[in-house]
């Protein structure tokens, strides 16, 4: 055991501490804007609330968001460690540096990964803590007629506090209760600081992935003059344009089209 | 007195193993009895050290640099020789043998010069087994080039970065020994004095350059490997802080002084830009193996150039002088590397230089970028062309080279003999500090085998027969000798120090090396000579008055640092014009121009002299007295050495 | 630019010993060649402190062709001055015009602590390299050098990686001050070599170790090092190394700390 706990003490070690925790956030995001993409169906939320109301329930899925917090704890902390010991290799600075040998990016991953720490904790606390452990958010009920699969919804109150969800089918009707988090969005993009607020957050994260991807294919030691071109196209295009545009679409686009 | 080389009787190409087998040996168990200073970590400081730890001797070694890495070593550029034959061209271990005596201008031992070309392939495979980056084939084998005066490839090397590859090889063997507590390094540490007891050298003096502490330190074998002396010209290919202070303190303390005016030209510098210019900048002379010297034909096209009036493209093919192909027809531009130089002076003497000074002649590399393609010179030579572009702002690509000769290596050195001692009792000379191998012309891509074949191959054995005879007895550090010689050296830097007039010790060294090229350089005259040295008797001793030495001893102190070595530059620059003197005759790099053949060529004297110059100091401002050792051929037949 | 040459600022770092605070003093550099050297136009100026009776700046430097690593000095935010892939020695003043004013200060790292003016101590490269940046073979006994036959495009990659001259402008440029550019270009260098392989995860290990002890800080891949290595040593060689890391550490059993074989 001593052998793994030297191995991730040293200077190495964190780093590759640092490289899987933030690999694994990526893979999270790809599964996060593809949920989120179901805010852009004009079902009165219907989509969104199942799915979100699935994360929140399905055990296998309930163990992995758990590895995701764990996953942004650690390497928020890795980072700041890192970040420390890094200063101290340092005590007397530079009176004039250069910035031209190296990306803006690179050079203030600590910065950009500060505000999404921010952000995290905002929007964690604005949806997820909101959603599981009060009963601000309120429920909705979607009734499908199965023979035309025309949806109507409307809202609901149950009865028992300890209620969470229930699917049912009666008469040909298939009723699902479940927590409006549509809602919730809904309000919270309708404010205009809360909209620029997640699009700078976007910006950080495009930022931060534009460089951070790569880097730790670099960490773990995977270059290759075949594959590391495709991981930076990877890195680039989707971690650095397409979900970072995704997410921020998504406000603007509440914002602008609300009612 | 008479100057025993100890060259093993025997056939020539047996005296090398009868000899090792003639050697004492020293007890496995007893080795960790003896300690041996090493004074200098490059090729040959690095390799011994390492190689005397290995065999589980106790190592100190010394560099004045802040690591063994910063060995100039390390700027050698072209190659290593090595007799391996892997291209099937004809070499041999007696053909090194024969092309380098022939290239020394018959003015080294047979012996050791047989002993150098034997070890070569060993120390091939040495390096090649450190993990040195030798350039290779596509069939994954060794590549070879003919380097400067050879006509065969056994030249091998790293691009234009062999001496750096082959000194980080011996950097980390010595590195492996520091680990295993083999060897104890010392940096930023300069030798001041070594340390007779009784007639053997046990120690030596040391100053650390950081906090100015003068020690002393024990051995029972002191081995100096501390390289030449070009710098006392200022100007040379040399490091700046390369000096001969550790041999010239062995020399004053007993040493003698081995051929002290052999010093090598070499013809690829980049040429001087003026007077503020520190140093001079080798660019290897693999060169000249695509490379065309030339000089404008006349006088007129010179001076028209030098004005700017007409462009060096623009020189048509008939008004370019290829003076060394023309002179030398089956050499061509790869003539050994005084006639190169001497052909180039000539040039610029007739009024023929080029560039803004005049004093430079050009390397043409158009021919062959339009034969080989400019990809192609551009994998030979990239890095070469890259260094000139940087220092001149000309892009070689497009138009010539200009060069100039410089100083480069020093044949001479301190006097050794088979066995690598000095005429002192344990007191070594190895690579470019000894005399030995070399004679009066190093041919390229000598010098790094020579270093490595010394720290490699030969002290191990030599070394071991000495304190196999001196027994492990442990050194006596409280012998008086060793606080009488931290005395001196301390009184020394005293009066250093005393020196507040109002010339920097810079200007003392410029003016010396300004004397020694004019006087002492590529071409030397008996009027020049005799000249020179009442002018560097003169300027000594106006050092001694008026130079400017600031600081104090407890710091670092680069003023105190140069004083010391500028002041032993002094007295070695007046040894080297008596020993241009004495040798009345032009032999390798030393050229008297009262001895040269009608066609202008080194004109030797072997009825006269066909010896080693040995000097033995005999106290401050005393003319030394010369010994002479007999160099005995009985291989190969004197002739006049012709590059036709 | 006048006849008699460029006229400077320079804002330089002196400090006295390692002991003692430093602080920038502005000396003036008057016509200056742009023929000379940077290393040169210090000469000049160092002359003329000599001649007032003061303290010439202190700072490293020997073979001024750009090999032996000696010289250092961070010039205007750069490690050897602005111009890429040469070492200060190496750079001459026609990169700087007329009336400009220089900042040089030393190297700057908690590993390599100022030793005098411009002058650190990079010892702490040595200490890395003699805990195992090396082929653990004697002298002699060794095969002949062609019964190792290595294909010439490893070698080539291996000699890119053995050219760093060890001069610490990667940790210098590195925000992190981090030495790993330097310490992969060994472990690269030796561990595409056959002549490597045996010792090729022990290696790594001992290497990585000593470079944490020293307390350089950890690579970021900002690629900073690489911009400025007066060798272009690529960042390559650091993913070569944390692979070599990785493996010994997590997978190859044979290289435990303090066992020779796995029980």
């Amino acid at each position: 055991m001593s052998e793994f706990k030297q191995t991730f003490n040293s200077s190495l070690g964190k780093k590759l501490i640092m490289a899987l925790t933030g690999l694994f956030l990526c893979t999270f995001l790809i599964v996060h804007l593809g949920g989120n993409l179901l805010l852009f169906k004009h079902d009165d939320g219907y989509a969104f609330n199942v799915y979100a109301n699935f994360l929140t329930h399905f055990p296998p899925i309930e163990v992995i968001a758990y590895i995701l917090y764990l996953c942004i704890i650690v390497h928020a902390i890795y980072a700041l460690v890192l970040t420390i010991a890094n200063r101290k290799a340092r005590p007397v600075g530079y009176a004039v540096t250069a910035s031209d040998n190296a990306t803006w990016q690179s050079k203030n991953m600590g910065l950009l990964g500060s505000i999404l720490l921010l952000f995290i904790v905002i929007h964690m606390s604005d949806f997820w803590y909101r959603y599981k452990y009060t009963s601000s958010v309120h429920f909705m009920e979607y009734r499908t007629d199965l023979s035309s699969g025309v949806t109507q919804a409307v809202e609901f109150t149950p009865t028992s506090p300890d209620f969470e969800n229930s699917v049912q089918t009666v008469n040909n009707f298939e009723i699902v209760r479940v927590k409006d988090l549509h809602a919730r969005v809904q309000t919270s993009f309708s404010q205009l600081w809360y909209v620029i607020f997640y699009v700078i957050a976007m910006v950080a994260v495009s930022f931060h992935l534009k460089h951070g991807f790569q880097s730790a294919f670099r960490t773990l030691g995977w270059v290759h003059r075949k594959y590391t071109p495709i991981v930076e196209f990877i890195g680039t295009w989707l971690f650095a344009v397409i979900i970072p545009l995704g997410f921020a679409l998504m406000p603007v686009v509440y914002y602008f089209t609300r009612s | 007195m008479i100057l025993d080389a100890k060259i093993p009787a025997g056939p020539l190409a047996e005296k090398w193993s009868t000899h090792k087998f003639n050697l004492k040996l020293v007890n496995p168990a007893n080795k960790r009895k003896y300690d041996i200073i090493v004074v200098g970590t490059g090729l040959a400081g690095g390799a011994a050290a390492a190689s005397l730890a290995e065999l589980g001797y106790n190592v100190k070694a010394y560099c004045f640099q802040d690591s063994p890495r910063r060995a100039h070593s390390i700027a050698a550029q072209g190659g290593i020789n090595a007799a391996k034959n892997y291209r099937n061209d004809g070499d041999s271990v007696y053909r090194l043998f024969y092309d380098t005596i022939k290239g020394g201008d018959y003015r080294a031992r047979e012996g050791n010069v047989y002993r150098l070309a034997e070890v070569s392939v060993n120390i091939i495979d040495q390096c090649v087994a450190q993990g040195v980056p030798f350039a290779r084939e596509y069939g994954g084998l060794l590549d070879n080039r003919s380097f400067g005066g050879a006509q065969v490839s056994r030249t091998f090397y790293a691009r234009g970065q062999t001496g750096q590859q082959l000194l980080l090889g011996a950097y980390s063997a010595l590195n492996r020994q520091i680990n295993a507590g083999k060897v104890k390094m010392y940096t930023r540490t300069e030798m001041l004095d070594v340390v007779i007891v009784d007639g053997k050298a046990q120690g030596i003096v040391t100053r650390n350059l950081e906090t100015g502490k003068i020690e002393t330190h024990t051995g029972h074998a002191v081995l100096l490997c501390t390289g030449g002396y070009g710098n006392v010209f200022y100007l040379s290919t040399n490091a700046m802080g390369c000096n001969v202070t550790a041999a010239w303190r062995a020399h004053k303390r007993g040493a003698f002084f081995g051929n002290p005016c052999y010093t090598q030209i070499h013809p690829t510098c980049i040429p001087v830009t003026g007077d503020h210019q520190s140093k001079l900048t080798l660019m290897s002379e693999s060169l000249r193996n695509d490379g065309r010297v030339w000089a404008p034909k006349t006088v007129e096209l010179a001076q028209k150039l030098r004005k700017g009036e007409l462009k060096v493209t623009d020189l048509k093919e008939e008004d370019r002088d290829y003076f060394l192909e023309r002179k030398y027809p089956s050499f061509g531009n790869l003539v050994p590397r005084d006639v190169a130089s001497r052909n180039g002076k000539e040039m610029v003497d007739e009024g023929r230089g080029v560039g803004s000074t005049g004093v430079a002649v050009f390397l043409d590399f158009a021919d062959a970028i339009k034969r080989l393609g400019e990809d192609a010179v551009r994998a030979k030579y990239g890095n070469l062309f890259d260094m000139y572009y940087q220092i001149t702002n000309e892009d070689p690509y497009k138009q010539p080279m200009r060069i100039y000769p410089a100083v480069h290596y020093t044949m001479g050195g301190l006097w050794v003999d088979y066995n690598l001692m000095t005429n002192v009792d344990g007191l070594y000379a190895l690579g470019e500090a000894n005399f030995s191998d070399h004679g009066a012309n190093r041919l390229g891509a000598s010098a790094l085998m020579q270093g490595l074949a010394d720290g490699y191959f030969v002290i191990p054995y030599t070394v071991g027969d000495y304190l196999a005879k001196i027994g492990p007895k442990p050194v006596d550090a409280k012998h008086p000798a060793f606080e009488q010689t931290k005395k001196d050296v301390e009184e020394r830097i005293k009066k250093l120090l005393a020196l507040k007039g109002n010339k920097t010790v810079d200007e003392y060294h410029r003016e010396l090396g300004h004397i020694m090229w004019e006087y002492c350089g590529m071409a030397r005259n008996e009027e020049g000579l005799k000249k020179a040295k009442g002018l560097i008797q003169n300027l000594r001793a106006d050092f001694w008055k008026n130079a400017i030495v600031l600081g104090e001893n407890e710091e670092l102190n680069q003023s105190l640092e140069k004083a010391g070595r500028v002041a032993d530059f002094l007295e070695l620059g007046e040894l080297m014009v008596d020993d241009a003197l004495m040798r009345k005759e032009s032999c390798g790099g030393h050229f008297r121009i009262e001895s040269q053949t009608p066609e202008g060529e080194a004109l030797r004297d072997d009825e006269h002299f066909a010896f080693v110059s040995a000097w033995e100091y005999k106290g401050d401002n005393q003319p030394e007295e010369l010994h002479k050792e007999e160099l005995v051929f009985e291989n190969v037949h004197l002739t006049q050495r012709s590059y036709k | 630019m006048s006849a008699n040459g460029m006229n400077l600022t320079l804002k330089v770092w002196r400090q006295k010993n390692a002991q003692t605070a430093g602080k920038f003093v502005t000396y003036k550099a008057e016509g200056i060649s742009p023929d000379m050297s940077f290393l040169e136009m210090l000469d000049v100026v160092n002359e003329s402190l000599v001649h007032k009776g003061e303290d010439p700046i202190y700072f490293d430097h020997d073979c001024r062709e750009g090999i032996c690593g000696m010289c250092s000095l961070y010039i205007n935010g750069h490690p050897h001055g602005p111009k890429r892939a040469i070492t200060t020695c190496q750079l001459h003043m026609r990169s700087f015009h007329d009336g400009q004013t220089i900042t040089i200060e030393p190297w700057r790292a908690a590993p390599f602590p100022v030793i005098k003016d411009l002058a650190v101590d990079r010892s702490a490269f040595d200490r890395i390299q003699q805990a195992g940046g090396y082929v653990s073979v004697n002298t002699g006994g060794v095969p002949d050098a062609n019964e190792i036959a290595i294909p010439k495009v490893i070698a080539d990659e291996a000699f890119n990686s053995a050219t760093c001259i060890g001069c610490g402008a990667c940790v210098a440029a590195c925000k992190n001050a981090s030495a790993m550019l330097f310490v992969s270009a060994k472990v690269s260098q030796l561990g595409m070599l056959p002549q490597g392989q045996p010792e090729r995860y022990r290696r790594v290990q001992s290497m990585v170790a000593q470079m944490d002890e020293e307390g350089f800080g950890s690579c970021t891949n900002t690629g900073a090092c690489e911009a400025e290595c007066p060798k272009e040593i690529s960042l390559t060689n650091i993913s070569r190394m944390n692979n070599d890391y990785f493996s010994a550490k997590l997978f190859r059993q044979e290289e435990l700390h303090g066992q020779s074989h796995g029980e």
